[in-house]
């Protein structure tokens, strides 16, 4: 008898084709994968998140139209990119030009040029499919003391069953430059498609980069998405991760901090309900001294959910003078809900300031029953002390039109008013 | 107005109130005194609809309705209000916000049309005026940062907003200076009226030189030993409760 043994990753991407004529960096990531597997639960980093419920489909890559009218953002007056499937939807898209400021559908050379900017940033087994076998994304380049006029809004549209968007997208913003970009991911009639995303870029000498993410996919699909960033010295880089779509989502956030005085602020946000899985991973690793950063992930878990927080942080040895501040809540609105939170730092300089809590519980009932004590319904009461509990964290968003379209995003999800 | 016949309730198996009976008419201020321990918090938070208070026996009717059947917020929509001994602190929870949605879930109750935000802010100027609460608290999460004294008159400022047919105040008068007491009670005294009843749960009789109530009743080992004019408020002062519940 014959024992074969079989790379479940190159049986995975079977079905996904890619040029013959790959750069360099595409085919060797695309050798690499032939030595991976998917992690397992044994892995620590993946302990409470199952992926073979993702991996064991294989998916099929095909580009597909869909309206993305819907999901544009009006007051937000930004420049736009669609992506369908992850391919790059011109018609839809529509970006004025700025002198300075390159916004383009990405192309291999652009990204040769630029990736080995984050060489010494790990990749997993799925953002190296994706970098094998991407289809599209966005490449965004902003010069040298300009600061863009418009922040970019990339929609992120996956439709039909059974697919899957491999979008990739780059952006470097330069020294002393300014750029922003809102991310919303959304799906049509998409059950068991599977969204692969990775957003990467490079914060130079003294630039500030602001990124907004919005999972609002249904909750019939998947989502991993991989965020690789460098910081440079005095660069702020402010990222937000709002998830209320997927039916398995890890968000996993890389942010190099390689320059002294950098300001690095992260905000999350999961709401989960009926079987939703949401796993936060963050990773910020200063090398440097002199810096700040200061992280917030709030999460209220209903139903048969689950949520994962995972906050690591790395102080290396002659990073001094840093403040690291992590802060994570939860609640459980449901005896069946489940949280699985881990803060994680690593110090190994002396003089720096760091801390992190962490807390899960429920809603506060002294609170709910002095509201009902006033007349307002037990959901309403509940319903406020939620949204207190999670607008400290939209609070923290620094653009007031994307805090009024997550607000929109929570009425229409869950009939909040505001 | 409000009939509580021979209240029994417990609260994790320890027996509190033992065959309480009450009956307050609607214009009548009615100040319950007693020692520590006697019954006075639970009675409110029996009334008010807190869970882990179960009633065993008796009965309580509001204005016709049988107050016990009903959830707290349902209570609270009728027209019965609670003063909270200690209120909560609920952050990121605005003051203005909560008020606007509970009257206007009073007023669907009602089968009533929702407050116009102009008639809201307007009231919102009015009544809190009347307890003296800055502008600025009124806006603020509800009692966060607030001192002892800003917490008590945010929960007459509430009162004042709400409109109940019956307010319980529960120990609202403790730890007040005098400057605060008076303000609290000058806010309840504008806020009576021959429609409305008030409930004072206290300890000191020095609330009563300022809510005159038309009774006075003592509550020990959960129920009513004694029931007087206001001059009772005066002997208990004195005296203590010794006397009564020797006597009892």
């Amino acid at each position: 008898m014959e024992i074969a043994q079989e790379n479940k990753v190159l049986q995975f991407v079977e079905n996904l084709s890619v040029g013959s004529d790959l750069p360099t960096y595409r085919a060797m990531a695309k050798d690499a994968l032939a030595g991976m597997d998917f992690p397992t639960t044994r892995v620590e980093d993946w302990k409470y998140t199952r992926v073979t419920r993702i991996t064991k489909q294989n998916y099929k890559s095909v580009e597909a139209t869909a309206d993305a009218s819907a999901y544009r953002i009006p007051a937000l007056n930004a420049n736009v990119m669609v992506f369908v499937n992850g391919f790059y939807d011109a018609a839809q898209s529509s970006i004025e030009a700025q002198e300075g400021v390159t916004i383009s559908a990405v192309a291999d050379m652009d990204l040769e040029d630029y990736l080995d900017k984050l060489d010494s940033i790990d990749e997993n087994v799925f953002s190296l499919i994706n970098k094998a076998y991407y289809t599209g994304g966005a490449f965004v380049r902003v010069e040298k003391k300009v600061v863009a006029a418009k922040p970019l809004h990339i929609i992120h549209i996956t439709t039909g069953e059974g697919v899957i968007a491999n979008t990739r997208h780059f952006i470097d913003v330069d020294q002393s430059a300014e750029m922003e970009v809102v991310c919303t991911h959304h799906s049509v009639n998409a059950a068991e498609s599977f969204s692969n995303v990775v957003l990467e870029g490079s914060v130079g000498v003294n630039a500030g980069l602001k990124v907004h993410k919005l999972q609002l996919e249904e909750l019939d699909m998947f989502h991993i998405s991989t965020e690789n960033f460098i910081q440079e010295k005095d660069a702020r880089f402010d990222i937000n991760t709002i998830t209320l779509g997927g039916l398995l989502v890890r968000n996993g956030l890389n942010i190099l901090v390689d320059g002294e005085n950098c300001d690095t602020m992260l905000n999350g946000v999961y709401l989960t309900k009926e079987k939703q899985l949401v796993d936060n991973h963050t990773f910020v690793d200063h090398l440097q001294a002199h810096c700040v950063s200061d992280e917030m992930y709030k999460g209220v878990v209903d139903d048969k959910s689950k949520a994962v927080f995972n906050g690591k942080v790395i102080v290396r040895e002659d990073s001094q003078k840093i403040e690291a501040f992590q802060a994570n809540g939860n609640v459980l609105l449901s005896r069946d809900a489940e949280v699985n939170a881990k803060p994680e730092l690593e110090i190994y300089a002396d003089d720096v300031k760091c801390s992190h809590g962490c807390t899960i519980g429920q809603l506060d009932e002294d609170g709910i029953f002095y509201l009902r004590a006033r007349g307002l319904g037990k959901k309403s009461a509940e319903q406020l002390m939620t949204q207190a509990f999670i607008g400290e964290v939209i609070e923290r968003v620094k653009n007031e039109t994307v805090q009024d379209y997550i607000y929109t995003q929570f009425e229409e999800r869950f009939g909040w008013v505001r | 107005m409000l009939t509580i016949k021979n209240l029994h309730a417990k609260v994790e198996d320890k027996d509190i109130l033992k065959g309480l009976n009450l009956e307050v008419k609607a214009g009548e201020v009615h100040a319950i005194m007693g020692p520590n321990g006697a019954g006075k918090s639970t009675l409110a938070s029996v009334l008010a609809g807190k869970d882990g208070y179960e009633v065993t026996e008796g009965s309580v009717d509001f204005d016709g309705t049988d107050l016990l059947e009903l959830e707290t917020e349902d209570r609270a929509r009728e027209g019965l209000f609670l003063a909270f001994q200690y209120p909560v602190e609920i952050p990121g929870v605005s003051n203005i916000n909560f008020l606007r949605t509970s009257i206007n879930e009073i007023r669907e109750y009602k089968g009533e049309e929702p407050i116009s935000a102009k008639d809201f802010m307007v009231r919102v100027k009015e009544k809190s005026a009347l307890v003296q609460l800055d502008a600025k608290l009124a806006s603020r999460s509800v009692n966060e940062g607030f001192s002892g004294g800003e917490k008590k008159r945010n929960e007459i400022f509430q009162m004042a907003m709400l409109e109940p047919k019956l307010a319980i105040l529960d120990e609202t008068d403790s730890g007040l200076d005098i400057d605060a007491l008076r303000i609290v009670a000058d806010g309840v005294n504008k806020l009576k009226n021959e429609g409305n009843a008030i409930v004072v749960i206290t300890h000191y009789q020095r609330l009563l030189d300022y809510i005159v109530p038309d009774k006075v009743h003592v509550l020990a080992d959960g129920q009513i030993i004694k029931t007087g004019p206001k001059e009772l408020a005066l002997e208990l002062e004195d005296k203590g409760y010794d006397w009564l519940t020797e006597k009892a």
